[in-house]
């Protein structure tokens, strides 16, 4: 078995799953990473598994790859997502499906396979991802909110599930950032958005990785089922 | 298949159960409870157990089999009562996905 910790992070092609694998493969850990399509950048310490979220055939591949190649798994980070802007009288159910499928379905299948995996080493972090819009109730996207909602219940449940296992499960919600994410999103939305946060300002990539460094701590044994919001929303 | 699957499944259960702290001393076999009154293992176990066997099945056979499933769970008689019908039906399922191809 590795002796490097194994940090495995979904929609790490771009974005927040980017900086994040960055960010931990720089700190010595061995980086899995996946996405649909192949990234444009690398690291000695990164792997890239070419994975749809939602496909669970293809996310079992994945972790008997990690199994096979690195024989354990320390840390799950469940960035991958997508969003829906639009009013809910015009969200076609296909929406809502995709979207669903990718932030629930995906962060499900992730965690159930991390936990049986972790659940032999009685040792295992995992990190979930809401967003502000769930408190906030942010009208104009219904779907992405209530996909994200189901995420933080998901979060809360198996907190309890897993926590014989000696594993946590948390997840940050953040503001917007300046990511492909919000960049179809009109200027006067994130303004009004920022103007309900404590703390006005967009977020930043290392605002997520000190919340996702606090939750993947072996010393934040203690804390598991919940919610940290950026911003102070 | 079941039988095949019989020791595989004992020396499991016993290792799972010795991690947990839980008395083995008896022999296990066929008929050995494994949950509820009188049953080897809590819980806790009884899913470390099922997954294990998931796993050892993919590991020995090449094929991904899920005896975790909503099927499992429903059935008046769980497969997981005794270590003999837990193999019979992991034996069950992994025939069927080999038939499946």
């Amino acid at each position: 078995m590795s002796e490097q910790r194994v940090t495995l992070i979904t929609g790490t092609r771009k974005g927040i799953g980017r900086f994040l694998a960055e960010h931990y493969a720089a700190q010595g850990h061995r980086v899995v990473g996946c996405s649909r399509q192949a990234p444009d950048w690398e690291h000695a310490n990164y792997t890239h598994v070419a994975a749809d979220v939602t496909d669970e055939g293809q996310v079992k591949d994945l972790f008997a790859r990690v199994r096979k190649d690195f024989g354990r798994l320390d840390h799950l980070i469940n960035n991958a997502g997508i969003a829906s802007m639009n009013h809910s009288l015009l969200t076609p159910y296909a929406t809502v499906r995709r979207v669903m499928d990718t932030n629930l379905g995906g962060t499900f299948l992730f965690s159930r396979e991390a936990a049986k995996f972790m659940q032999r080493a009685k040792y295992g972090r995992i990190v979930n991802f809401t967003t502000v819009a769930v408190p906030l109730k942010l009208e104009g996207e219904a779907a992405y909110v209530a996909s994200k909602a189901a995420v933080q219940s998901l979060t809360q449940v198996m907190a309890r599930e897993l926590a014989q296992f000696g594993i946590t499960i948390n997840a940050i919600g953040p503001v917007p950032i300046e990511t492909d994410l919000i960049r179809a999103i009109p200027k006067d939305k994130i303004a009004s958005l920022i103007e309900r946060q404590a703390i006005k300002r967009l977020g930043t990539c290392e605002d997520v990785a000190n919340v996702c460094d606090f939750f993947l701590k072996p010393e934040s044994a203690f804390v598991t089922g919940q919610m940290i919001f950026l911003g102070g929303v | 298949m079941k039988d095949q699957l019989l020791p595989f499944i004992v020396e499991t259960a016993r290792s799972i159960a010795e991690e947990q702290g839980i008395d083995v001393s008896k022999e296990l076999n066929d008929s050995t409870r494994l949950f509820g009154e009188g049953g080897l293992l809590d819980s806790l176990a009884l899913v470390s157990l099922v997954i294990a066997v998931e796993q050892g099945i993919e590991e020995r056979f090449g094929v991904r089999v899920e005896i975790a499933d909503d099927k499992a769970l429903s059935q008046k008689n769980s497969p997981y009562r005794t270590i003999g019908s837990l193999a019979a039906y992991a034996a069950q399922e992994l025939e069927a996905k080999k038939a499946a191809g």
